[in-house]
Parts: C-alpha cells; sequence; structure tokens
C-alpha cells in the first residue's frame, strides 16, 4: 500500500531488555541504546504531529485533527514492554499510537491527508486508521468505545490462549463513561489479558478531571471490581515502561487485567480549532519547561554522556527528513478513485 | 533559504484573519511550540506556534493587520548557519490556496462548520422573502411593522432555550460542555452567565447516563433539555430516548409523561468522517412516542425549539452544524412560537413538488431556481417537523403538481423519503404523472476524503436532475 518504508521510521526494541551499562538519571536501569531508541521515537512524534499541525493550517488535513505532542512517553514507554503480537487500540488521538506500533509515517500522513496512500485509502482519516499487520485496532471517534473492544481483543487471546495482552488506552474524559465499567467487570470476571491505560492528560476537551470525575484518582477506578491500578508519570518514559512491563506481566500470566492511570499533558489545543480558554498559557508552558518527556531523555542523555549535542542534533535531522518525507507523500498520492466510494462496505463473497 | 511562517487556518473553512500581535521580535530565536503570534477570526483569538526553529528574520506583516489571508507568508525564520543576508534571496512564493475539496460548493458539505468548537460560516443573509412565501404552515401571524432581525440560527437557538428558561423555572440544559466552555458548537454561549450553573450544567462524557438522568429528571416534574454534543454521540444513549423516553407513557397507561428535548447537530459536518457523519431522521422519525424536529431556518429553529421545550412530550430537535453560521430573519415578536407537525411551504410552483428537511431545504431552493430557468416550477416543502409528518400538506401539493421528489441528506433505505413515496402512492396514485423520486446519502459510510466525500452527500445537482427526471425532461 505505501510507497516507500523507512526503517528507521518504526519501532524496534521491544521488550524491555535488562541493561547491560545502568545510565545516570532515571530510576530503572535502562541502557544507552534503549535511551536513544525512546528519544528517536518520541521525537518521531513529535516532529509528525508539529508538521500534521502545519497541514493543518495549510488546508491539506481536514476535519479533526488531536495531536499527541506532549504526551509521547506513554505510548513510546508502554509499546517498549509489549511484545511482538500484543495488540493496540485506543481513541481519536491515535497518530503517536500508530506510529509506535511501527506503522508507516508515510501512511499515516496520507491519511490525514484523505489520499489513496494512506492506511485506511483515504476513506478513515485521522481519527480512523487501522493496520493488522502492526495489530493497531484503531483509531476510534467514538469516546469510550475502544474500551469493550480492547477487552473484545483480549478476550480473544485468551481463547486462543496465544499469551497476548491488548493494550487498551483512553483519556480522563473516556474514563467516565458507562461501558469501561461493563467492561472492567467482564475483563475480571473472565481474567482477560487486557492493559488499561489511561492517558489522564487532565483535561477533556475544555472540562478538567475535577469538573467531571468524582474520584479523580482514576486507577482507582478498577477497585470494586477487583482490578488492581497504579499512577504513573506519564513524562517520564522510564517509570511508564517499568510499569507497563510488571502490568503486562500481571496480565499475561493469567491474572486479569491491570489499570495503569498516566499522568500526562497534551500540550495543543483538543484540536485544531479549540482555542484553549480553559487553562492558562502558564500552566502549559510550566510542564512543557519543566516535565517536557523529551527533554528528560535528552538530559539523561547528556548525563551518561550516551551522544553529544551534536548527534541529537542528527537525529532530529534524520526524523525531520522522515517526516518531510511523509508530508510530500501525503501531497503527492492521489484522492482515492472514485470507484473507492462503494469498495469494503462489506466483504464481498 | 529562509522558513516562511505561513498563516495558518484555523477550521477548514477559515479564509483570512487579523493578525493581532506579535509575541517575538526580529532577532529573537524561537523553537517549535513557542507561541510566535496571537489570531483573530470572527469567533476566537488564537496562538499561533512556532513549526520550526530558528531565528526571527523578518516579521513581513504588520500587527493589527486585517484580512490575512491563510497561507500567505507572515514571517521568515532563519535557520542555523543562515544570517540576514540570506534575506535579501528570499522572494515570495505567492500563497498556493488549499486544495478545496469541492468546487461546487452545492454537492460539497464544505461550506461551514467548524470542528469541536464552532467556526461561523459568514454569508450573506438569506432572502427576507422567505417568510413571505405562502402556506405559512398556520404560523403565526407577524404583524405589519414587526422588525425582522437578521439572526444565525446559532442564536436563534439559544434565544430559544434563554426566552423558556425565562418563563419556566423548571426548564435546565444539561450536556458536554455547554456551560463553561459555552457550548462546543457555541449554541448554549451565555446561557451559564445568566442561569447560573444549578440551570446549565456541564456532564461528564456520559452520554448514556445524562440522557437517562434526563428521563428520570422529567418524570420528577422537571423539563430537562439535553444537548448532545453531536448525535453521533446520541447513539450511546438512544436506549434511554427509545425506551425510557419515549414508551413510559404508553407502558403507564398515560401517568408518566416526559416532557424534554433532546438536542444536537445531526448529520455530516465537514470532513469528519463516518463515525461523526450520520444522519439520524429516520431512526427517530420511526419511533411513536417521540415528536422529531429537523428545522432549516433561524426562524423555525428558535418559533420550534420554544415549542418543543413547552410540549408534554419528548422531543428529538435535530440541528446542523453546517447551518448553524447561517443567518436569516427572525421576526422581533414577544413569544415566537411554531407549531408542531406543520410543514411550511417555501416556494409555490405547479410542476413538481420537492419535499425537504433541514439543510436539503437550501439545496431544494436551490435547485428550484435552477430549475425555474429551465421553465420547470418547483414547489419546495421544508417538511420541519418529522413526527408527526405533514402528510396532508404534501399531498395537497401533488394534487397540484402530479410529481414529487423527497430530497433527505440520509440514506435512502427505508428513509424519510421512502416513508413520504410510500404516503403519496397510497393517497394520492390517481394524481400521479411519474413515480416518486428520491434524493438520498449514497449507500456507504461517509468517507474521508475530499473528493469521496463530496461524492456521497446529495446536493442541489441531485434535486435538479431527480426534478426533471419525473417531469420527463432529464
Ligand atoms: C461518545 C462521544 N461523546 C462525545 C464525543 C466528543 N468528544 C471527542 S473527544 C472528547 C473529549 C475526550 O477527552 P479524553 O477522554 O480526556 O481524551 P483526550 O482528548 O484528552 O485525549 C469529546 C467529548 C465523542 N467523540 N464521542
Ligand atoms: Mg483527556
Amino acid at each position: 500500500m505505501m510507497a516507500t518504508k523507512k526503517a528507521s521510521a518504526g519501532k524496534t526494541g521491544r521488550t524491555a531488555t535488562t541493561a547491560t551499562k545502568p545510565a545516570v538519571g532515571p530510576k530503572a536501569k535502562v541502557t544507552k541504546d534503549q535511551l536513544l531508541t525512546y528519544f528517536r521515537d518520541m521525537l518521531l512524534i513529535r516532529r509528525f504531529e508539529e508538521k500534521a499541525g502545519q497541514l493543518y493550517g495549510m488546508g491539506l488535513i481536514a476535519g479533526f485533527c488531536h495531536l499527541y505532542i506532549g504526551q509521547e512517553a506513554v505510548v513510546v514507554g508502554v509499546q517498549a514492554a509489549l511484545e511482538e503480537g500484543d495488540q493496540v487500540i485506543t481513541g481519536y488521538r491515535d497518530h503517536g499510537h500508530m506510529l509506535a506500533c511501527g506503522m508507516d509515517p508515510n501512511g499515516v500522513m496520507a491519511e490525514l491527508t484523505g489520499r489513496a496512500g494512506g492506511y485506511s485509502k483515504g476513506k478513515g482519516g485521522s481519527m480512523h486508521m487501522f493496520s493488522r499487520e502492526k495489530q493497531f485496532f484503531g483509531g476510534h471517534g467514538i469516546v469510550g468505545a475502544q474500551v469493550s473492544i480492547g477487552t473484545g481483543l483480549g478476550f480473544s487471546n485468551l481463547y486462543k490462549n496465544n499469551g497476548k495482552i491488548c493494550a487498551t488506552y483512553f483519556g480522563d474524559g473516556a474514563a467516565n463513561q458507562g461501558q469501561v465499567y461493563e467492561s472492567f467487570n467482564m475483563a475480571k470476571l473472565w481474567n482477560l489479558p487486557v492493559l488499561y491505560i489511561i492517558e489522564n492528560n487532565q483535561y477533556a476537551m475544555g472540562t478538567s478531571v475535577k469538573r467531571a470525575s468524582s474520584e479523580t484518582h482514576l486507577h482507582k477506578r478498577g477497585a470494586s471490581f477487583g482490578i488492581p491500578g497504579r499512577e504513573v508519570d506519564g513524562m517520564d518514559v522510564i517509570a511508564v515502561r517499568e510499569a507497563a512491563a510488571e502490568a503486562r506481566k500481571h496480565a499475561a500470566e493469567g491474572n486479569g487485567p491491570f489499570i495503569l492511570e498516566m499522568k500526562t499533558y497534551r500540550y495543543r489545543g483538543h484540536s485544531m480549532s479549540d482555542p484553549a480558554k480553559y487553562r492558562t498559557r502558564e500552566e502549559v508552558d510550566d510542564i512543557r519547561s519543566h516535565h517536557d518527556p523529551i527533554e528528560g531523555v535528552k538530559k539523561w542523555i547528556a548525563e551518561g554522556k550516551h551522544a553529544s549535542e551534536e548527534d541529537l542534533k542528527k537525529i532530529d535531522k534524520e526524523i525531520k527528513e522522515i517526516v518531510n518525507a511523509s508530508a510530500d507523500f501525503s501531497k503527492e498520492s492521489p484522492e482515492p478513485d472514485p470507484s473507492e466510494l462503494y469498495t469494503d462496505v462489506l466483504v464481498e463473497s | 533559504m529562509p522558513i516562511e511562517v505561513l498563516m495558518p487556518a484555523l477550521s477548514p473553512t477559515m479564509e483570512e484573519g487579523t493578525l493581532a500581535k506579535w509575541l517575538v521580535k526580529e532577532g529573537d530565536t524561537v523553537s517549535s511550540g513557542d507561541v510566535i503570534a496571537e489570531i483573530e477570526t470572527d469567533k476566537a483569538t488564537m496562538e499561533v506556534e512556532a513549526v520550526e526553529e530558528g531565528k526571527v528574520g523578518k516579521l513581513l506583516v504588520e500587527e493589527g493587520t486585517e484580512g490575512v489571508k491563510v497561507n500567505s507568508p507572515i514571517a521568515l525564520l532563519l535557520e542555523e548557519g543562515e544570517d540576514k543576508g540570506d534575506l535579501e534571496n528570499y522572494e515570495p512564493e505567492g500563497a498556493s490556496p488549499p486544495p478545496s475539496s469541492s468546487d461546487d460548493a452545492d454537492t460539497s458539505p464544505a461550506s461551514g462548520g467548524g470542528k469541536d468548537s464552532a467556526e461561523p460560516v459568514s454569508s450573506p443573509v438569506h432572502g427576507g422573502g422567505g417568510r413571505a412565501a405562502a402556506g405559512g404552515g398556520n404560523d403565526p401571524e407577524i404583524p405589519e411593522g414587526t422588525d425582522m432581525v437578521p439572526t444565525t440560527v446559532r442564536d436563534a437557538l439559544r434565544d430559544a432555550m434563554a426566552e423558556e428558561m425565562r418563563r419556566d423555572e423548571t426548564v435546565f440544559v444539561m450536556g458536554e460542555e455547554v456551560a463553561e466552555y459555552q457550548g462546543a458548537y457555541k449554541v448554549t454561549r451565555n446561557l451559564l452567565q445568566e442561569f447560573g450553573s444549578k440551570r446549565v450544567v456541564d456532564t461528564p462524557i456520559t452520554e448514556h447516563g445524562f440522557a437517562g438522568l434526563g428521563v428520570g429528571a422529567a418524570f420528577g416534574g422537571l423539563k430537562p433539555i439535553v444537548e448532545f454534543m453531536t448525535f453521533n454521540f446520541a447513539m450511546q444513549a438512544i436506549d434511554h430516548i427509545i425506551n425510557s423516553a419515549a414508551k413510559t407513557l404508553y407502558m403507564s397507561g398515560g401517568q408518566m409523561g416526559c416532557p424534554m428535548v433532546f438536542r444536537g447537530p445531526n448529520g455530516a459536518a465537514s470532513r469528519v468522517g463516518a463515525q461523526h457523519s450520520q444522519d439520524y431522521s429516520a431512526w427517530y422519525a420511526q419511533v411513536p412516542g417521540l415528536k422529531v424536529i429537523a428545522p432549516w431556518d433561524a426562524a423555525d429553529a428558535k418559533g420550534l425549539l420554544k415549542a418543543a421545550i413547552r410540549d408534554p412530550n419528548p422531543v428529538v430537535f435535530l440541528e446542523h452544524e453546517l447551518m448553524y453560521g447561517e443567518t436569516f430573519d427572525v421576526p422581533d415578536m414577544e413569544d415566537w412560537v411554531l407549531p408542531i407537525g406543520k410543514a411550511k411551504i417555501r416556494r409555490t410552483g405547479s410542476d413538481v413538488t420537492i419535499t425537504a428537511h433541514s439543510r436539503m431545504v437550501g439545496f431544494a431552493l436551490k435547485a428550484a431556481e435552477e430549475l425555474a430557468e429551465q421553465g420547470i416550477e418547483a414547489e419546495v416543502i421544508d417538511l420541519r417537523t418529522l413526527r408527526p409528518l405533514d402528510t396532508d400538506t404534501i399531498i395537497e401539493s401533488v394534487k397540484k403538481t402530479n410529481r414529487i421528489v423527497c430530497a433527505e441528506e440520509g440514506w435512502g433505505q427505508h428513509g424519510v423519503g421512502a416513508e413520504i413515496a410510500a404516503r403519496v402512492v397510497a393517497e394520492a396514485f390517481d394524481y400521479l404523472d411519474a413515480p416518486p423520486a428520491r434524493v438520498f446519502q449514497k449507500d456507504v459510510p461517509l468517507p474521508y476524503a475530499a473528493n469521496l466525500e463530496a461524492l456521497s452527500l446529495p446536493g442541489k445537482d441531485d434535486i435538479v436532475k431527480a426534478a426533471k427526471e419525473v417531469c420527463y425532461e432529464g
């Protein structure tokens, strides 16, 4: 489907391997290669999103476009703890998840512009993208829907007894949907291998968690079902990885679901047209300058003398090239053929 | 080459804006994410963030400049290693316009609508002649000399709610982002300020829960207006709308009335994909125990929403995001309330009847103009209420024109047009000179791609074509 594959674009290093040489900084053991990989993977997401925002500003991307900037450590950290064959599912703020799953930036960007080279042939758009090959099950526009579906993917794993788990991401706002709790109950009742990852970025559109949730510690939301939960610093990629690895193990070993509440933050508005008047510029600036996940890793890299400023700039440059290439691809890829209007409605049999 | 910073579009429909303020000056270093400027649209002030790193080489547009075209360069950034000298090599390329989804505004939905937050469509006031058309469907008389106030559909809906809330203490509004955010599409703007948080209630994202809660509150003697951010999300709540709100009066032998309104935008917005673009007209219109309203212009939006709030039954009130920013005349009257269940003849004609509701009415009127140029006089009926359906007005019209085209935005199978066609065949078979024709969305989920979306949605041209076919002039 995609014209080019950029080897460097995808995620590699899946399992958290035992560190050979501990780096300075993060509490857990982490190797130089891992740090550089996480840096790279997070930066790819950030640069990709910045470019998507730019293309939106140019009218090349339309409709809704929800950027993931600020939350990169969550998906990169979790992905580092997953194993080959584990599934991933999320809502509409999904570009980062797709890149972390190793999906091709070209195909993702071309879907954002609604072109034939996109993952859904241009028919899905920003919120609705999938890759069976990469075990990425969407991309869902209805808040909360992915939670039940992710639970069902977990059900299929248990049914097949394949040892895989489903990483099911949802927001702090989504955490209030009724189907989340219907799913929690079934997941624990049947001990399904599901990792529930609540990306608590503190706002659901213009509503802060405390204005929408009676219990704001969202990791406790599984308590009445007997599902363990944990709060994690979602701006710290290593903390995320460590928590996810443990939770994954719990779920994969037949103990049922686990809830991880990732405390994170989105830098941009809810979508491109949100003036974000419900929070102050200072609040955003404070997080950006003191808790940025990419800057954090950069600091550890510097402290451990794993790479020079120059080396990191080189990586940034490579990533920019990948992202620019994806933007070019997304402009050059043709619109879908009109005949595509009627395909894929039902499986032809 | 210096990097151009372009005037960004903040919504799919924004074409220009005011560069209100520069937050950087020439010589400053910026990195991506830094706020460099503020720009204003007629709706909001937004911050522009740098997307590249560099030093601000030159500000090309002065602070306070209005009408800056989207995609035109507003500043130049110098990359590492570049200096002022590089600015001399800079030649503006001329703003390239974004590829538009379709040149034919009539078949494309691209003519309006912001997204999560509303972006009004600036458009001329629709003809004041609208109200003068024949067959006001029992509308109240507008006294001579009444002021006609140009009003957006958005504000007309808000005014209706505000007036009813002033009149009746038990009326309250509830939904996602209705209060502090002032409405995802700004329909509830200023209601919180006037009525306070007891009566303008922000809910969590729990459609099924708050729809049911609304039903309970109605049973308990209140008159809830439940806003769905869009009707796509009301699918989470449709069980309560139908099983709890619509059926309980009957099941309780007439004891448990449910006086409430479920309202919000319905149908396709602009480029938001299949899960956010469905027309539920036919779904709700099928259910006994509900009333279903789908207005087109601002006067109807106001008069019918007021009627819906006063009605002792559950009313599903289907708005349209792409109509919110459209301006129409609304009579400045003490209490503008319209009858539910009455269609309105928007244009009289003798050759073919066209029925439509919501946004399709505009396309039907445009189609009628085009048909008139070709010698076909169409009578355009704005259904306004889908349940109860004003069959009499339609049958009367068909007896005169002997032909009918039923247009709707949603899917055709088991649709509103199918129902109308069946009634016309049953009640006016002998008057028909041609089989009823229908215009509807292509039988696929709505695609995101601009070209496919335009192909999916019905518009003026489809109505013209269908009308000519039933007149045997196609
Ligand atoms: C069922 C449903 N209701 C409402 C919406 C509109 N909506 C889209 S995103 C959103 C906020 C969700 O916030 P959260 O779950 O915190 O995720 P975030 O956007 O912060 O990533 C809302 C209300 C929707 N898409 N689906
Ligand atoms: Mg959130």
